[in-house]
């Protein structure tokens, strides 16, 4: 068990990083609080590691397998790589989906879907990301998945944004792309008032 | 996990985002978030304790007591807290079970005031956390054994009068000590086993010679006086079998029976032997039968509970028993075939077969060592001391098993005594309680009424006494006088109910008894049908009606006129003097007039002396009779 305690920065400090409030901040620490105490076994106390990450996503989706999407969402969060999600990292990334700009959330789909952190997505990065989710609906939905639904969704990504059809999407492309498209833009403000 | 989860769903839901950009269809509303109420710290005082909590909290489990509106219940409104009145210990595991979704059951707690807890704050013990769930398993078993237990004995011991014969034999037989008869039996038969095992024994004896032959046995010496001694054995085994077969509640189930077999295996070879001739061929197969007589010893363990517990810990331990017969075997096995290679080579060895070898090790390696057959070559020597010291751990390591078995069981049987004997006491005290409890109401009936009566004359001085019960207790016994009212009963004591149904059959009034309000002896008068189990059947076919006279105080009796047959209704508060003439004669219709309650002449007040307590009633007074023939007396 590692001896190292991880504390979070002040308070303050992190209000004016991040754009949340002070009892945001608070209510969200407790959560991440309760939580990190089940990864404490393998890592400095006060951070989340994937093994727990994965297991609290997995709580949402019952019936699928969510792991695999759970990893993706893991490294897009844990921005310094070092195989664990601090309080820090948590807000950063909570503070872009719930409270940031529309285009500083394409960035944040963006840097989920580019797996190899390149700067591009290519059609393999894409097929896994889009297993991955297909993998949290699980075997019973309506109508029968099929086995190719992957990848014909990924089909049908890449036509919309690769713009210059060589086979990668680019971060401006992607950010082109979805700023025409009425329901990406919709949908990305769904979730401004979740805290 | 999951309290912990529920606060990370604003996160699951802003990762959402994820998979907007590869959707294709529009997304669907979010639900509105109708008020967003900022989470609040709510205060529970538990006895005093103050706990504090987030209200989202305690909403993460809706259906329980704390996590739904009924908490509003136990709201206080002047200290806005919770305020409950249970035990502040068990409650900490409660609200942990909020906060970290895991419910831990506290080992110094006891079983049955834990799940009163959780059966108030509406908890399933089943969700009990698995750290604590084998613990909580089983306490909540060996409680539940105990109140089985209890049960049983309780049930044992109520006299029920309807047993059939068949019944009460059986229960003779089974506890000895229900009545005398079933102990004669008990110790008549277990005389008789042990005669036949020491007969048994004694048989086999050299008995000295008779001159002319050689030295014989006792058996064929005073084969005529065995004889007789089985037989009258074997006809009080026969006996007691089949009238325990009679008696039996399922006959089938006892045929089953380890006993039930013993027995017949004990008794089978005199029977065989009487039918068998002395048939040369089938005698030898006989006299082996006879070795069944052995297992006339088994019959003692119906007269030993030791010897029971024993038998029960042998089969309980089955499977550890099982163990060490197999890895015994295995042991001997390889060390006998080690042996018996090793010992080939040298000369005169006794060590002539694998099977031979069998019983150097077997001896070995319980440490016996006979010395019939001892290695001689190094290579045996070597091997043989190994097989000595494997010998010892094998045989040691299920044995402690099978001791703490039956320590265990041997101490659950101890407990289950020394609560059975401790129940008699216990009964006996609750007993005392109701009573008490009972016996207060009456006092305190009559002291209510003196009260009363007392307050209709004005006399200031008696008042006092009737304010010494506290308000619980007037309201108690309040509610016991409108039960009376209702069923126009009352409450007797037990000596007095008897003394009436004494009575009931003789017609004069004894009257000359001496009251004593002291004693808690007769305080009302008739024979209420209270105790309903007991039918005593009296003679007199006016008598139900006596029971439904309600006497409503005890200080006035309604008397009735002379011609109903006197049915006895003795007050022995009062003193109704013989000379009187007065019998207390009650029939449904005269319902005595009570001071406080039925408008009474006014002449029913009582004069002259008002004094409790009064030895005797006094000079009764007679007040002139409302009707015709009402004479009523007062007991003051």
């Amino acid at each position: 068990m590692a001896t190292v305690r991880h504390r979070p920065e002040a308070l303050e400090l992190l209000e004016a990083q991040s754009k949340f409030t002070k009892k945001e901040l608070q209510i969200l620490y407790r959560g991440f609080k309760n939580v990190s105490i089940f990864s404490f076994q393998e890592c400095p106390s006060g951070v989340v590691n994937e093994e727990t990450f994965k297991e609290i996503y997995s709580q949402f989706f019952p019936q699928g397998d969510s792991t695999t999407y759970a990893h993706f969402l893991f490294n897009a969060f844990d921005t310094d790589h070092n195989g664990a999600v601090s309080f820090e990292d948590f807000i950063k990334g909570l503070s872009i989906l719930l409270r940031g700009t529309v285009q500083e959330k394409l960035n944040w789909a963006f840097n989920l879907y580019d797996i190899n952190k390149d700067g591009y997505i290519t059609k393999e990065e894409m097929l896994d990301i889009m297993k991955a989710i297909y993998d949290m609906m699980g075997k019973c939905t309506y109508p029968v998945l099929k086995e190719d639904a992957p990848r014909q969704h990924v089909e049908t990504f890449f036509q919309k944004m690769d713009k210059n059809k060589d086979g990668v999407v680019t971060i401006d492309e992607f950010i082109e792309s979805c700023q025409k498209d009425e329901n990406i833009m919709r949908s990305m403000q769904l979730f401004e008032n979740v805290i | 996990m999951a309290a912990g989860v529920a606060a990370w769903l604003p996160f699951a839901r802003a990762a959402a985002i994820g998979w907007m950009p590869v959707a294709n269809c529009p997304m669907p509303l979010a639900p509105a978030d109708k008020n967003k109420r900022q989470d609040e710290l709510i205060v529970l005082n538990v006895s005093g304790r103050r706990f504090q909590t987030w209200r989202t909290t305690l909403e993460r489990y809706p259906d329980t007591l704390l996590g739904s509106t009924e908490k509003e219940f136990f709201f206080n409104e002047d200290t806005k807290e919770y305020f409950f009145d249970r035990d502040p210990e068990v409650f900490r595991c409660v609200l942990n079970f909020y906060r970290t979704g895991k419910l831990h059951y506290p080992r110094y707690e006891c079983i049955s005031a834990y799940d009163d807890e959780l059966a108030f704050y509406g908890i399933l013990p089943e969700i009990i956390g698995d750290c604590c769930y084998e613990e909580y398993k089983d306490r909540k078993r060996e409680n539940a054994e105990r109140l089985m237990d209890d049960n049983d004995s309780e049930n044992n011991q109520e006299s029920m009068p309807s047993l059939s014969f068949r019944q009460t034999m059986w229960r003779a037989f089974e506890n000895p000590h229900t009545s005398t008869l079933a102990l004669v039996f008990y110790y008549v038969t277990g005389f008789f086993i042990a005669v036949s095992v020491i007969t048994n024994v004694v048989e086999t004896v050299p008995c000295g010679t008779v001159p002319g032959s050689k030295e014989l046995p006792c058996g064929e010496r005073y084969s005529v006086a065995f004889f007789c001694l089985d037989t009258a054995c074997v006809m009080i085994f026969t006996v007691e079998y089949l009238l325990r077969l009679f008696a039996a509640p399922s006959r089938y189930r006892f045929i089953r029976s380890v006993m039930s077999i013993i027995d017949v295996v004990a008794i089978m070879p005199y029977y065989i032997g009487l039918v068998m001739t002395n048939n040369e061929d089938v005698s030898g197969a006989f006299v082996t039968l006879r070795v069944f007589r052995v297992f006339r010893i088994f019959k003692f363990s119906r007269h030993s509970q030791g010897l029971r517990i024993l038998g029960y810990t042998l089969k309980s331990c089955a499977s550890e028993l099982g163990f060490l017969l197999f890895s015994l075997t295995m042991a001997i096995i390889i060390f006998a075939t080690v042996m018996f290679y090793a010992e080939k080579g040298s000369s005169a060895s006794k060590f002539t077969s694998i099977p031979a070898s069998f019983w150097y090790t077997i001896v070995t390696m319980t440490t016996l060592g006979y010395g019939d057959m001892v290695p001689k070559t190094i290579a045996g020597k070597i091997f043989g001391s190994i097989c000595s010291l494997s010998g010892v751990l094998v045989i040691a390591l299920p044995v402690p098993v099978i001791v703490s078995n039956f320590s265990r069981i041997y101490h659950q049987n101890q407990r289950a005594d020394k609560r059975r004997a401790q129940k008699k006491a216990r009964l006996a005290r609750i007993r005392v309680a109701k009573t008490g409890s009972s016996n207060a109401y009456l006092h305190s009936k009559r002291n209510g009424l003196l009260n009363e009566a007392l307050e209709l004359t004005g006399t200031p001085e008696e008042e006092h006494m009737g304010k010494t019960t506290s308000l619980i207790e007037s309201q108690h016994h309040h509610l016991l006088h409108c039960l009376e009212k209702t069923t126009n009963h009352e409450f007797i004591d037990e000596q007095m109910f008897e003394q009436n149904c004494m009575e009931s059959s003789m017609q004069n009034y004894p009257s000359t008894r001496s009251p004593s309000l002291s004693s808690h002896s007769g305080l009302t008068t008739t024979c209420c049908s209270r105790r309903s189990k007991k039918t005593t059947h009296l003679p007199n076919s006016n008598l139900p009606a006596t029971r439904l006279r309600s006497m409503q105080e005890l200080s006035t009796i309604h008397i009735q006129g002379s011609e109903q047959p006197s049915l006895t209704t003795s007050r022995s508060s009062l003193n109704l003097k013989a000379d009187d003439g007065l019998r207390p004669n009650c029939k449904t219709s005269q319902i005595t007039t009570a001071i406080i309650s039925i408008p009474t002449p006014p002449a029913l007040t009582p004069e002259g002396e008002s004094r409790p307590p009064p030895a005797s009633p006094g000079p009764n007074t007679n007040i002139p009779s409302i009707a015709s023939n009402v004479v009523k007396v007062s007991a003051l």
